[in-house]
């Protein structure tokens, strides 16, 4: 499996940061800017193919200069492989291009991690929240510093008093 | 007496002699915007579409989801690997024992366990029963959808069988948590493998029967048939899993593909459609009941004595009637249910084929006893997000049919 990140590495010499396969699992950290030619290389390179989008995720590591961590999984029908596609942004400027030319369910994924993480997709034809009212104004979520009460949103609700029985 | 003047029948009177002179109102056309749900039966929980409409036909429609958001993945973050388990149940809350299996196991990959044969038979039992129930649901509630009443009752009749079981199983219906971590929760006693025995020979002549009721049922052929059709390429493109994939012509199947548990020493096959409407994706589901029968029918010849728990003491639970007598027993369980277990650093995903699609879980650990980072694959969602170019086109009371042929359940799609 390990071919197939050196096939990355060579043809985008100097894009992989990071190279980690574990427990079978082959996960790829890619400079940003080099993401969306990336994806489009692994989906339409002959020897590998990889027309499936799996899932998107994100993950916020709040200690670390490039916060949040957007995660890509993608799958090979064809050839029965699987890589996990990983990208790196600040806080100041997260922003990343968007995958959904290349794969047209990264669409509502995307939409979530935006809506769950706060990170925005450039040319993403749609990207409202999806999953939080589209007026909640307390933030995003799963970032680590939001607490999982909430920020006292829901406090605020009125609630109808209840005619004595 | 006041006259009105009705607008609807108002005659527009041509004179026979010059009909060209006459001047005809035009029709006013414009698009219309239907709201359906978030209260409507048919969308299977709480779903809201804004569809477009241009006289019957969609043009677009957006789904507004969220309305059973309940932040499982924020949960999961701030409770052991062990106290998850429950939570996997509310997701799909009509096949939890899916649910559960797909955690568990993606847990044991990243804690690397292996699970013992009888457990690994026990489970694939239950999995297989859980996706009969799931089909059984499915074929129950898309017949009542498109108006095929009878179809429904007789699912529910079977269906209520198999829930009986599992509530002499594990006490619970429909939220069971019966997986466990590195095995299951306890054994089959005689009388389950009794049971289980009688209904394998009661139940394939019954599921005949509920195609009997649909196969020549002209109205349920006009409405599936040709109906909510995509390329397999687009399929793809999308991320759709399950039957809804393999409806298009792909077969994918994790069961196949990446064989887990029991599955790679029983022998079945993966029903593949060929038309991608769907007729075909009914059909899959049905010829998967029958599959589901077959597997269940091998493990039960196969499957031998054993442990039911895999021995890593660090990480599984010890059998209960030892907590109960035995100190070191009872510290473990303690320990793992305050502390959790240590996990190694490291992220895996995995993925599991429940009767709805990939569900998958993608855990990241930092070590420790809760999960650093936990993204549910839930194949509700991910359908959902091919329902606009899936339901363009067609006419408005396809959009029930749409939903149906997902097999959505908004409890997993909104987590």
């Amino acid at each position: 499996m390990s071919q197939l990140s050196k096939r990355i590495e060579d043809t985008f010499p100097g894009a992989c940061t990071k190279v980690v396969e574990w427990r079978g699992d082959v996960a790829v950290t890619v400079k940003r800017e080099a993401l969306h030619d990336i994806g489009k290389f692994l989906r339409d390179d002959p020897a590998m193919r990889f027309d499936y989008i799996v899932h998107v995720s994100s993950v916020d590591w709040p200690d670390d200069e490039e916060r949040f961590e957007v995660v890509y999984e993608i799958y090979s029908i064809r050839t029965r492989q699987r890589i996990r596609l990983k990208t790196r942004v600040p806080e100041s400027d997260c922003i990343v291009d968007s995958l959904t030319d290349i794969w047209k369910g990264a669409d509502f994924m995307e939409r979530e991690v935006y809506d769950m993480m706060g990170i925005r997709f450039r040319n993403h034809p749609d990207l409202r929240r999806i999953l939080m009212p589209d007026e909640y104004e307390e933030g995003y979520p799963l970032r680590k510093d939001f607490p999982l009460r909430g920020k006292g949103w829901r406090d605020t609700f009125e609630f109808l008093d209840e005619p004595a029985q | 007496m006041a006259q009105f003047e009705d607008q609807r029948t108002t005659v527009y009177k041509v004179d026979p002699e010059h009909p060209e002179d006459a001047t005809l109102p035009t029709l006013r056309t414009e698009e219309l915007l239907l709201n359906m749900g978030p209260q409507h039966p048919s969308t299977h929980g709480v779903l809201k579409v804004i569809l477009e409409l241009e006289g019957e036909r969609l043009v677009k429609s957006t789904p507004v989801m969220g309305f059973l958001h309940r932040g499982v993945e924020k949960l999961a973050e701030e409770g052991t690997y062990h106290q998850f388990i429950p939570h996997t149940d509310r997701l799909d809350y009509v096949c939890a024992m899916y649910n559960n299996f797909a955690y568990c196991r993606a847990v044991e990959k990243l804690m690397n366990i292996t699970v013992p044969d009888r457990a690994e038979y026990l489970r694939t039992i239950v999995a297989e029963i859980q996706r009969i129930i799931g089909h059984q649901f499915w074929l129950g509630t898309q017949a009542l959808d498109i108006g095929a009443m009878t179809v429904f009752f007789y699912c529910f009749r079977d269906r209520e069988i198999l829930l009986d079981w599992f509530d002499e199983l594990c006490g619970a219906r429909l939220t069971t948590s019966w997986y466990r971590i590195g095995g299951v929760e306890r054994d089959f006693t005689p009388s389950l493998f009794a049971k289980l025995n009688q209904f394998l020979d009661y139940f394939p002549p019954k599921i005949d029967e509920y195609v009997i009721f649909l196969e020549k049922n002209r109205i349920w052929l006009a409405r599936t048939k040709g109906v909510a059709v995509i390329s397999a390429e687009d399929a793809l493109s999308f991320g759709l899993s399950g039957p809804t994939l393999r409806g298009s012509g792909v077969d994918y199947d994790l069961r196949k593909y990446e064989p887990y548990s029991a599955y790679p020493k029983c022998e079945f096959s993966v029903p593949v459609g060929k038309n991608g409407d769907t007729y075909d994706r009914y059909w899959i589901r049905v010829q998967e009941i029958y599959e589901s029968v077959k597997i269940i029918r091998q493990c039960l010849e196969q499957i031998q004595d054993g442990p039911i728990m895999a021995d890593v003491p660090s990480v599984t639970l010890p059998p209960k009637e030892r907590v109960f007598t035995n100190l070191e027993s009872m510290i473990q369980q303690f320990k793992l249910f305050s502390q959790g277990f240590n996990a190694p650093p490291g992220e895996i995903y995995c993925g599991t084929e429940a009767h709805k699609g990939e569900l998958g879980f993608y855990i990241v650990s930092t070590g420790g006893g809760k999960p650093y980072r936990l993204k549910i694959r839930a194949p509700s969602f991910i359908h959902m997000g091919a329902f606009d170019h899936m339901s363009k086109g067609y006419m408005i009371a396809d959009a029930v049919t749409i939903f149906g042929t997902y097999d959505i359940v908004m409890g997993e799609c909104d987590r």
